[in-house]
């Protein structure tokens, strides 16, 4: 009796483990994310930072009959930037305000929701936003506004472990989306609105434990700490606030950092400010820099470089393209850390010149004064944070880009830790252009312009390729819109009813290949009918 | 959803500790005056100016007389909470910036009250004469509501004295097409519309001229010059163009002399006190 039953208990628990390793998100399969297009397993779809993707399901000829499939609606208010994971029919993404959700992908209907709750006190730069979860065993990870890091159960949105990576009373929080690399949590710090002093942190994603950690302003000793004035290094900001990707030959991390705290003021920390808005080359194993690339040396807009580098293989050269804030496209020879064009992508007035590397060199006269001082592109950026694509078909790169230009004044200020150390000041000028957006492609391998299509206000849309010939984005007022990836031609739209300020997805279930994207606050899908 | 909970759970348990504040701890204090500049700097200039002297987005804050600030509580109020409806946002919410603390905030208006000029606003005009230009001859109410009456080509003006500066008033009636007038907000939307002209020509060759109600990508809700709303495709038009050339015509001095323009001033001054 006493022997059967053992029997069946035995038998029950074979039958739970077999099947739960069957879900489990391993690093190769995230290395091999074109074997199953069906899921987007990381940020930006793979390690490359593409947001490209092998599904043709909806392609140019039918995309006209796309249809609207399921809503989501979070709740929650505020700037809605995730950008879902999917995994085997189960949809991953976080609200506005640190909350988690899992869905079913093909109904939206919601499988398990957590609600994070963080000190009424966080004041975090630019909204209460998060831009995602990573996925890695059976566990998802998020970061919270008050500088936690935090790893989920998949199947119930259960707390594994929650780790408080800083003090977020000085000013840390994470709004990006962690990468998940071999065995690795990798995050970067934001709040370059503060006098923080910015990292790029690796954790277990088993245990929560640290692993290593990126300091982005060197202390004493370290390679770059001379580009800093006095103590500055102590509060200069350098945010790492976009995720980064992952170069599985070199076994490196290239991770993009942001503006130096303060954002515009010169007379505080002279001197480069290493490694603000740089590309970091970093060991993945050991967070150790083998080399970086500054695009903005001792930047005084507030151009963080914290947009998704995009590793590019072509005609046999290993690239990195980079729309930069700053109004230049970049492209970057990554087997040897070379600079191989920087040409602007957007009207800029700040550089005239190059360097001997061929890196912009700002004028004189584009420091930001007491009284202001124009200078294209505004604070806001030629691109910021939202995701470019590469389509390996097209050999395009596609970005939207912001025209505007702004009015950079001083507001001189001393740090205190905790509260805004922004010592700048930005307005438009009184007889300044209508501000405009537009979908730009371009060949990397030139920079030169290709197509594109203009937006009637600047969006913060990021932008998707697909195999099926279309590139998606979405505007500020509400739109998502297909587009012909070769010619730029608008082929279908749909009116969501608020702005979309975050990235579009695709994935299939079901033999059915949808779109996701954030819209005002809700999570829209479509599919062919 | 969760911090809005919080906050009214919050304000529900503050009056049964300690009253709520109501006064500035820092009124008058010269270093918060000069903390509080720089606050505004970073947070306020951007639709506010420079020195807080108002600008085409915000009103004129050296104006005694504020809708929203008569008293130093109820401009905490303004400045934590914003104004719905309007482009005053909730303070944090602005997506430039962090957002201020209540410490801060009190800064900013002891810089405001530090900067406000307390002599007679320049709207020495004569308001009964105004109201007549108004409706009459200068032909404003064409266009222009106020108080229920008037047309709807242009923005409603009951309140436009509170909400401008008065350079930026004048400057819309010499220049109207310096600064195009803005128009619908949107919650999530970044920019408001801005009273642009637009002229279509339909699929079945009707011309159509008016102002922009709205506008996105695809379509465009257009008001023409007989006040009749369109609501139009943009890729079945024959022709599409817009303009920054206001609709309104520029009053130069000839047509409108500066008593007249004072008058009108003084007219919608005496209405938005109502």
């Amino acid at each position: 009796m006493a022997r059967a039953s053992y029997l069946v208990a035995g038998f029950f628990f074979a039958l739970i483990s077999c099947c739960q390793s069957s879900a489990q998100v391993t690093s190769e399969r995230i290395e091999n994310t074109a074997q199953e297009p069906q899921n987007w397993l990381t940020y930006s779809g793979d390690y490359s930072g593409h947001r490209y993707s092998e599904l043709k399901q909806i392609n140019t000829d039918n995309v006209k009959n796309l249809v609207a499939r399921w809503v989501y609606q979070t709740g929650a208010l505020g700037k809605f930037e995730t950008t879902p994971l999917v995994v085997d029919g189960i949809l991953y993404g976080t609200g506005q305000d640190n909350r988690v959700f899992a869905l079913d992908a093909r109904t939206g209907r919601p499988i398990w929701q957590y609600q994070y709750i963080y000190p009424s006190d966080i004041r975090p730069c630019c909204g209460r936003v998060n831009r995602g979860v990573a996925i890695l065993g059976d566990k998802v990870f998020f970061g919270t506004l008050d500088a936690h890091l935090i790893a989920l159960d998949a199947k119930t949105g259960n707390v594994v472990w929650n780790v408080a990576t800083t003090d977020y009373r000085d000013g840390y929080s994470f709004t990006l989306a962690p990468l998940a690399v071999k065995n690795l949590i990798v995050v970067g710090i934001s709040g370059g609105e503060y006098g923080i002093r910015g990292f790029i942190d690796a954790y277990d994603p088993n245990t929560g434990q640290r692993k290593w950690r990126f300091n982005t302003t060197p202390g004493p000793g370290e390679q770059g700490h001379e580009t800093w004035a006095g103590d500055s290094w102590k509060i200069g900001g350098a945010a790492a606030w976009i995720t980064g990707v992952f170069d599985k030959e070199t076994n490196q991390l290239f991770w993009p950092t942001g503006n130096p705290a303060p954002s515009n003021r010169r007379v505080q920390r002279e001197g480069d400010n290493l490694f603000s808005n740089c590309l970091l080359a970093l060991d993945v194993d050991t967070g150790k820099l083998n080399w970086y690339f500054q695009y903005t040396k001792h930047d005084e807009h507030d151009w963080d470089s914290t947009q998704v580098p995009v590793m590019i293989d072509l005609d046999g050269k290993k690239l990195i393209a980079h729309a930069n804030r700053n109004g230049f496209f970049y492209l970057i020879d990554r087997s040897k850390a070379k600079l191989i064009l920087a040409k602007p992508y957007a009207k800029t007035t700040w550089s005239v010149s190059k360097d001997e590397e061929g890196r912009p060199l700002a004028t004189k006269d584009s420091s930001p004064t007491l009284e202001g001082n124009m200078v294209c592109p505004g604070a806001a950026g030629a691109t910021n944070w939202m995701s470019p694509t590469f389509d390996p078909q097209t050999r395009l790169f596609y970005v939207n880009a912001r025209e505007q230009c702004d009015i950079f004044s001083t507001a001189p200020q001393e740090n205190e830790p905790g509260h805004a150390y922004y010592g700048s000041a930005y307005f438009p000028a009184a007889d300044a252009e209508p501000y405009w957006g537009a979908l730009r492609a371009i060949d990397p391998l030139t920079g030169e312009k290709q197509w594109e299509f203009k937006h009637v206000t600047p969006s913060w849309s990021g932008v998707l390729s697909t195999a099926g010939g279309l590139v998606f984005t979405g505007d500020s007022e509400g739109n998502l819109i297909a587009l012909d990836a070769k010619a730029g031609k608008p082929l279908w739209h749909f009116q969501m009813g608020g702005a979309v300020i975050a990235a579009p997805m695709t994935f299939a279930v079901d033999g059915k290949q949808y779109v996701a994207i954030g819209a005002g606050s809700a999570l829209f899908s479509f599919a062919l009918p | 959803m969760k911090v809005r909970t919080v906050g009214f759970l919050w304000l529900l348990l503050v009056p049964l500790i300690v009253p709520a504040q109501e006064s500035n701890p820092f009124a008058n204090d010269p270093k918060a005056i000069a903390a509080g500049e720089s606050q505004f700097r970073a947070n306020c200039a951007f639709c506010h100016g420079l020195g807080a002297r108002g600008g085409g987005r915000g009103p004129d804050l050296t104006r005694a007389q504020k809708r929203h600030g008569k008293t130093d509580a109820e401009l905490f109020r303004t400045i934590d909470d914003g104004i719905p409806g309007t482009a005053m946002p909730q303070n944090g919410t602005t997506g430039q910036g962090v957002g201020m603390t209540d410490a801060e905030i009190w800064q900013v208006i002891s810089y405001i009250r530090s900067v406000e000029k307390k002599a007679a606003a320049p709207h020495a005009g004569d308001a009964t004469r105004g109201d007549k230009l108004f409706h009459g001859a200068a032909g404003c109410s064409t266009c222009h509501m106020v108080q229920g009456k008037g047309g709807r080509l242009g923005p409603e003006l009951t309140n436009i004295v509170s909400a401008r500066s008065f350079d930026a008033l004048v400057e819309s009636v010499r220049y109207p097409s310096k600064r195009l007038a803005t128009g619908l907000i949107e919650n999530t939307k970044e920019f408001p519309q801005e009273y642009e002209t637009v002229s279509v020509t339909t699929a079945d060759g009707k011309q159509y001229t008016g102002v922009a109600l709205n506008e996105d990508n695809f379509s465009v809700q257009l008001m023409d010059m007989q006040q009749q709303i369109h609501l139009l495709d943009k890729t079945s038009l024959k022709s599409f163009r817009k303009s920054r050339e206001s609709l309104m015509p520029a009053y130069d001095e000839k047509t409108l002399s500066p008593q007249d323009l004072n008058d009108l001033l003084a007219y919608l001054f005496q209405v938005s006190e109502k």
